[in-house]
């Protein structure tokens, strides 16, 4: 049962703040005023009277909370790690109301039966859990799934994360059969043959610590093969995860002439780079590997010019067994859903984005891309709202997390921001 | 007295160390010369050799180097296969920590696993190669045999020859003679050469014959046949031709050149047997050395300077 710190019952008034509406990108004026959770007006008074409680967000940004195109969670299978209520309990109070969740888990989410198991058991949370589902049968390439059946019971797109179609014949007939459903094909990019036994990016970083690495063309090269047959076909390519300077480029080439192409990047691909893995910290070993600082400007640069759409966590939880192994042997990934608004925007105000181009990139980029429909602030329907203090600086400790994995690469790291108050219905989660 | 309590890596290691280190080597060289090569100086202290790999010579050297210093010394082997059946790196080592031993001597095939257990232990660390990273008591060796060639590392020029990608030798070495002020140069098919490794002050040349030309001492990397046959390296015979150190490439230089090879060598592959066994050959020296710089490394970390 996810319940929030505090149940907003009755009237509640959120006093002060400014309001930003990223649908419509505009500033609103007033109070926001909820009855029993759900939105019932901006008022222009500022005292509560009688029975109305009052919520203070003064000097506090209010918006729409997030929507994540990409985590792991992983029920079933290792339910150890995270749960479906643990995983929406990490989103919750990382700022985010809509999670889509890859279909990696064990048995991987591969048949209509499998899709409705998630949905099911997530219909009373108080977030939207919307599952992506396999690309191919238990993800292993080779013959595509019931995709018809499972867009039915609700996925919203497919993909083999965590392993990429190697047969481009595959690759082709997932773009062109799925275009009937209006879903995007996302496809994990990554040359597994080149890649080998790499364990993060190769560069003068992992000659330094003799670790076997990556070259950036590895994913590239995949990229640039998805973007070809996908124009081919006439499909709605997604592209996860863009770590490499070429990949971005790759990708600007072909949206110019292309609108059915969207990309995401990570916080992590934002905020570091592969010298900070000089001290062998294993929660640092992501897959895709994060890259040395030229290839880390010019993601920014992609999400500047809109080559890049939206952040996505790549979330993916991992117990402290898995990543406490030497560096070789821990498994890759770092959970991503509470850092991700404070890790993105302490590197991108830096780069001077504006607060609001930060924001479209948790709401209406990502919902752009999963063709989700949102409204904020619509007289009776369910308040969702963020609340979040820009001033504020959060030392991120491992304490801090309600995931049930600790495996972040932000532990010790001090972000700007840090998100507040994140309202869902009558629940509201707190970080204090 | 050293300026770190593990022995781990070269890469920031001072000068100083360096120096010092290489001194105290030379007086237990004096050591081993005696006829009773033992002394008191480590007597109550507990080594461990946690060794996750095979080994033979440094493993040999390091308890050799133990023993002449009266410590307590314990083995331990497991294969890397036996580290995969659950138990985890951190449950091994803690379970040895329990049984406290003051000084833990480690080899490990996955890079940075001698500074990850500085994390879960309070022995002093001493890192007996990590995977393709770091092997710095080897470099210290290496260093200390050129100094006793050399008398000095001024104008200095030395070769590593090989798999330098695959090395744990190199990196190490290209730490310690950097900062001794060493000219280094690397050679080695291009694919063995790690990218960007020109950043940290070193020179390639893909050429043997330029290289061998230039330089004053060579360190010759052993060429592991298993890096055969999976494209890294078409044949031995290849090998050979292109980065082999031959008798006759080095009988047609005008000038001495010294031979170095950290072992076991492969006679016939990257180093012919009659250019290991010359006159200018110090690859005898250099195991002898390796001793004798082991206990000044260890001496140095567990003594905190009492005499020797």
């Amino acid at each position: 049962m996810i319940k929030g710190d505090k149940i907003l019952k009755g009237k509640w008034l959120l006093v002060g703040g400014k309001i930003y509406d990223p649908f419509k990108e505009k500033y609103l004026k007033g109070n926001i005023l909820i009855n029993n959770g759900k939105f019932e007006g901006l008022t222009t008074d500022s005292v509560a009277s009688g029975d109305i409680n009052t919520l203070d967000c003064s000097n506090k940004l209010i918006t729409h909370p997030f929507i994540d195109l990409h985590a792991h969670f992983r029920e079933p299978g290792r339910e150890d790690k995270e749960t479906l209520e643990s995983g929406c309990l990490s989103a919750l109070y990382g700022g985010y109301t809509t999670v889509c969740l890859m279909p990696n888990t064990n048995p991987p989410i591969d048949t209509p039966e499998l899709i409705k198991f998630i949905i099911d058991k997530t219909s009373d949370y108080p977030i939207s859990v919307l599952p992506i589902g396999a690309i191919t049968n238990a993800q292993s390439g080779k013959e595509l799934t019931e995709i018809g059946l499972m867009v039915k019971e609700g996925a919203v797109a497919i993909s083999d994360d965590g392993i990429p179609v190697e047969d481009s014949r595959i690759m082709r007939y997932a773009l062109e059969y799925s275009k009937m459903f209006g879903i995007p094909v996302i496809n994990h990019a990554e040359d597994v043959f080149l890649r080998s036994g790499a364990v993060m990016n190769e560069s003068v970083e992992s000659t330094k610590l003799g670790l076997e690495g990556s070259p950036h063309i590895t994913e590239s090269i995949m990229v640039s093969r998805d973007l070809m047959i996908n124009e081919y076909v006439n499909g709605r390519l997604h592209v996860p995860h863009v770590s490499s300077k070429e990949s971005v480029e790759m990708i600007r080439r072909y949206k110019k002439s292309y609108d059915t192409i969207s990309a995401e990047v990570t916080p992590h691909h934002i905020y570091f780079n592969d010298s900070h893995l000089n001290s062998f910290n294993s929660n640092l070993k992501v897959a895709p590997p994060i890259r040395s600082e030229e290839h880390r400007l010019s993601l920014m640069d992609g999400l500047r010019d809109g080559t890049i759409d939206c952040i996505a966590t790549d979330h993916a939880p991992h117990n402290i067994e898995e990543k406490e192994s030497d560096f070789i042997h821990a498994s890759c990934g770092m959970i991503g859903l509470e850092t991700a608004f404070s890790g993105s925007y302490s590197a991108l105000s830096k780069q001077k984005f504006s607060i609001e181009k930060i924001i479209s990139l948790f709401t209406s980029g990502p919902c752009k891309v999963m063709n989700i429909e949102k409204k904020f602030l619509e007289e009776g329907s369910v308040a969702e709202i963020v609340v979040i203090d820009l001033d504020r600086e959060w030392k991120v400790s491992e304490d801090d997390f309600k995931s049930k994995s600790s495996n972040s690469g932000f532990i010790d790291e001090t972000l700007d921001s840090r998100v507040i108050y994140t309202i869902a219905g009558k629940n509201c989660f707190i970080n204090q | 007295m050293l300026s770190s309590k593990h022995f781990i890596s070269l890469k920031n290691t001072p000068k100083e160390d360096l120096m010092l280190l290489i001194e105290t080597g030379f007086s237990f060289r004096e050591v081993l010369e005696r006829p009773i090569k033992k002394v008191p100086t480590l007597s109550g202290k507990n080594i461990l050799n946690l060794f996750f790999e095979n080994s033979t010579r440094t493993r040999m050297s390091f308890e050799l180097a133990e023993k002449r210093l009266s410590a307590d010394v314990s083995n331990f082997s497991a294969s890397s296969s036996s580290l995969n059946k659950g138990e985890t790196f951190r449950d091994t080592v803690q379970n040895i920590q329990v049984m406290k031993v003051d000084c833990i001597v480690m080899r490990h095939p996955s890079p940075g696993s001698s500074l990850q257990i500085t994390k879960f232990v309070d022995s002093i660390i001493v890192n007996a190669g990590d995977g393709s990273h770091e092997h710095p008591t080897q470099a210290m060796l290496d260093v200390m045999s050129l100094y006793e060639r050399f008398k000095t590392f001024k104008n200095l020029k030395v070769a590593i020859i090989g798999d330098i990608l695959h090395s744990r030798v190199a990196l190490s070495n290209i730490y310690a003679l950097t900062t001794l002020g060493v000219e280094v140069t690397l050679c080695g098919p291009p694919h063995l050469i790690p990218v960007g490794i020109e950043e940290l002050g070193v020179s390639i040349n893909y050429n043997i014959d330029e290289v061998l030309d230039w330089a004053d001492a060579v360190n010759v990397l052993r060429i592991q046949r298993e890096r055969m046959g999976i494209g890294l390296i078409p044949s031995i015979r290849e090998y050979r031709e292109i980065y082999g150190v031959t008798k006759d490439r080095v009988e047609n230089l005008k000038k001495e050149l010294v031979i170095m090879h950290p072992g076991p060598i492969n006679r016939g592959v990257e180093l012919d047997g009659d250019v290991a066994d010359s006159d200018n050959s110090i690859i005898l020296d250099q195991v002898l050395n390796g001793v004798a710089m082991r206990m000044s490394i260890l001496y140095h970390l567990l003594s905190k300077g009492d005499a020797i």
